[in-house]
């Protein structure tokens, strides 16, 4: 069940990725519409951040492309939005939140040129839509788990893309965090933004979710969420490893081999 | 007092020279070395520092001259190969980033060693004095090479400060740098190259072997004071130059004390006191917490004490003796004195002649400690599925640390009980 679309606002065309030549992502090949809030979902080790971080351009990738807009990243970076893992940067930086939020409006300043007024009041109101306007001046060192990822949401929205990337925004955050962070990104995906999302939770991925790709180092399946969370396609997701394909996987690794003909 | 007055007036040009020199080496490499301590790159600085001996010999064995320029140049090109050099090990093999430094350092080190070595032997008259680079020789930062060096370090003060969204981005978050757009690649470059020319004028006042003191020493003993990024550099700026300051003093006092190795122990013993002494992080400050915690202890038991000895006949302002406590806690004498005294001051309990008794705020605190006391060990009944007899202990230390905001969220999930695990009213 891989539902292709017309006029994709994201084309993932045929991609492999490889860590140490060990293929991690096999042959992925699909297409996001529009003003959907999609969820990647799949086991531990099943590729979901890579596929996040090669469309992002952050990993090198063996074989495909990917457009996004119809066009390549770097034509349209500042379209695109990124938050990376909470766990991926350290929190014992010296910065303060508004710091970090201000962050998200770099890519629109360019070199040399300091934060404008208005920049500051875009990332003020990006700290406003996740509730922690009253955080502002405080130390990123002193935030809870939950603080820091409505932070780097903030940091994120400041940036007025109109397409989001979340690496595991609910990781290690309270409930009532993970409410606020969903009906955040209802309202974007209303707004026309698309947000795509990594995330662990197989219960709450139904509700959540109008767009699901389900991954285990393959694309199962990618479609409207009431069509791909079927009990079979969830066995063929969740139902362990393809053996041959880590077994060749590894040989690759071992034998280092290029994962296509040079 | 004298040489006091007469180094700061500046009259004399040399030692207007060398605290300049000395001054502007030391605080340009503090702040280059802020950011590399944020990227934990620390051990990067030293690395460099070694490799940059091979090239200033090579340079002078090339040009057969002590031209500073050319001197540095040399310097610069094995400084940034042996980044170059690092960053090829790590990702090319299974080698990890501080095994490559280590090899790094040691083969660009040695391979130096040997060539000073042998332009020693060479019986070339213009080599003398090429060996200050292994220790530094600030004395001789004068004419020419101050200026040179002079304007190098400016340069790398103000590309911070041009630089400076730049480089927090790309240390706080080198992915998200990335997904905006930044060539972060290029940003890597600048700093590296940054790196490598605060360490390859820094070398002159401090030489090779002490260089990574003077990029991490300032960073890490600002960091202790602030968590703003600015007011770190600005410290560690501060910092490296009042060392430098004191370092030229010192040797200009005393003339055989050697200026580098002095600004070395100056900003180690600054970055000593600051581990030492910075509010809330340095540890006088937790141990003096550790102190306030522990005497806070003592009087909220003794209190509660007090407080059950009441408990049976509702006396609870009847007078007791040390005895009387000591028989329901174990508690060592000279400790229940110094703490009642210490209460009594605060005014929880008054003294008659030899017995003691609860003030009216006295109770009331004792009687709070009781609760929460109670209070926490239905809790761990109720919801983390204790037995009663296991639940006594934990709730010794929590009955001090309880804000009253968690007390009433504790009697609400408890739904305002009446009693405890052991069947005690909760007070």
């Amino acid at each position: 069940m891989i539902l292709q679309v017309e006029n994709p606002v994201v084309e993932v065309h045929d991609l492999t990725v490889s860590y140490d030549r060990k293929p991690v992502l096999w042959g992925v090949d699909l297409t996001l519409p529009a003003g959907a809030l999609v969820g990647v979902i799949g086991p531990n080790g099943a590729g979901k951040s890579t596929l996040i971080k090669a469309i992002m351009d952050l990993l090198p990738v063996s074989s495909g492309y990917i457009r996004i807009f119809d066009q390549p990243i770097k034509e349209v970076r500042k379209r695109i939005s990124y938050v990376p893992q909470r766990e991926s940067v350290d929190w014992d930086f010296p910065a303060s939140v508004f710091d970090v939020v201000l962050m998200g409006r770099y890519g629109k300043l360019g070199f040399f040129n300091r934060p404008r007024r208005a920049d500051k009041d875009a990332a003020m109101e990006a700290l406003q839509k996740v509730g922690m306007q009253a955080y502002a001046e405080r130390q990123i060192s002193q935030l809870s788990g939950g603080q820091q990822q409505r932070v780097f949401l903030a940091r994120a929205l400041a940036q007025n893309a109109d397409i989001y990337f979340m690496d595991e925004p609910f990781a290690g955050v309270d409930i009532a965090t993970e409410t606020a962070i969903i009906e955040l990104l209802r309202t974007m995906r209303d707004e026309g933004k698309t947000v795509v999302v990594v995330h662990h939770d197989l219960q709450s991925a139904a509700a959540y979710f109008n767009w699901v790709i389900l991954l285990n180092m393959r694309l199962v399946a990618s479609g409207p969420t009431d069509q791909v969370l079927t009990q079979e396609l969830l066995e063929k997701t969740y139902g362990g490893k393809l053996t041959v394909l880590s077994k060749v996987g590894d040989l690759l690794r071992k034998q280092e081999f290029p994962s296509r003909e040079a | 007092m004298s040489d006091f007055t007469e180094f700061f007036s500046f009259t004399d040009a040399n030692v207007r020279y060398v605290t300049i020199g000395s001054v502007l080496l030391a605080s340009s490499s503090a702040v280059v070395g802020c950011f590399s301590l944020l990227r934990k790159r620390a051990l990067v600085g030293d690395a460099v520092a070694h490799a940059v001996l091979p090239g200033v010999c090579l340079a002078f064995m090339l040009s057969g001259t002590k031209n500073p320029l050319i001197l540095l140049l040399g310097a610069f090109i094995t400084g940034w190969l042996s980044l170059v050099v690092i960053d090829v090990i790590t990702s090319r093999s299974r080698i990890k980033e501080d095994t490559a430094i280590g090899l790094v350092l040691s083969v660009f080190f040695g391979i130096g060693i040997l060539l000073l070595t042998s332009i020693q032997h060479s019986g070339n008259a213009a080599q003398s004095g090429l060996d200050k680079f292994l220790f530094g020789n600030a004395a001789a930062l004068i004419g020419e090479d101050l200026i040179v060096f002079s304007v190098v370090a400016l340069l790398l003060l103000v590309c911070t400060i041009v630089f400076y969204k730049e480089l927090m981005l790309l240390c706080f978050d080198e992915a998200y740098a990335h997904t905006i757009g930044y060539p972060v690649r290029a940003l890597e470059l600048l700093l590296t190259t940054l790196t490598v020319f605060a360490v390859v004028v820094g070398i002159q006042a401090v030489g090779v072997v002490l260089m990574a003191a003077m990029l991490i020493t300032p960073a890490a003993a600002a960091r202790f004071w602030t968590e703003n990024l600015r007011l770190m550099l600005v410290l560690a700026a501060l910092m490296g130059a009042f060392s430098g300051m004191a370092g030229a003093f010192v040797s200009y006092t005393a003339p055989a004390m050697p200026t580098g190795p002095w600004i070395v122990l100056i900003i180690s013993m600054i970055a000593i006191t600051s581990f030492a002494f910075a509010p809330g992080k340095g540890w006088v400050s937790r141990m003096w917490k550790q102190r306030r915690n522990k005497s806070r202890v003592l009087e909220e038991n003794l209190l509660k004490v007090m407080y059950q000895l009441g408990e049976p006949n509702q006396d609870y302002f009847t007078s007791r003796n040390i005895t009387d406590i000591m028989e329901r806690r174990q508690i060592p004498k000279r400790a229940i004195s110094r703490g009642l005294n210490k209460l009594r001051r605060e005014g929880y309990v008054q003294k008659d002649r030899q017995s003691w008794m609860l003030t009216r705020q006295g109770q009331t605190r004792g009687m709070r400690v009781v609760r929460l006391h109670r209070l926490w060990e239905l809790y761990l009944t109720q919801f983390l599925e204790l037995a009663s007899d296991h639940v006594h202990e934990d709730a010794e230390t929590i009955e001090h640390i309880i804000t009253p905001e968690l007390e009433q969220k504790l009697m609400q999930e408890l739904e305002y009980p009446v009693l405890d695990p052991h069947n005690n009213r909760i007070p």
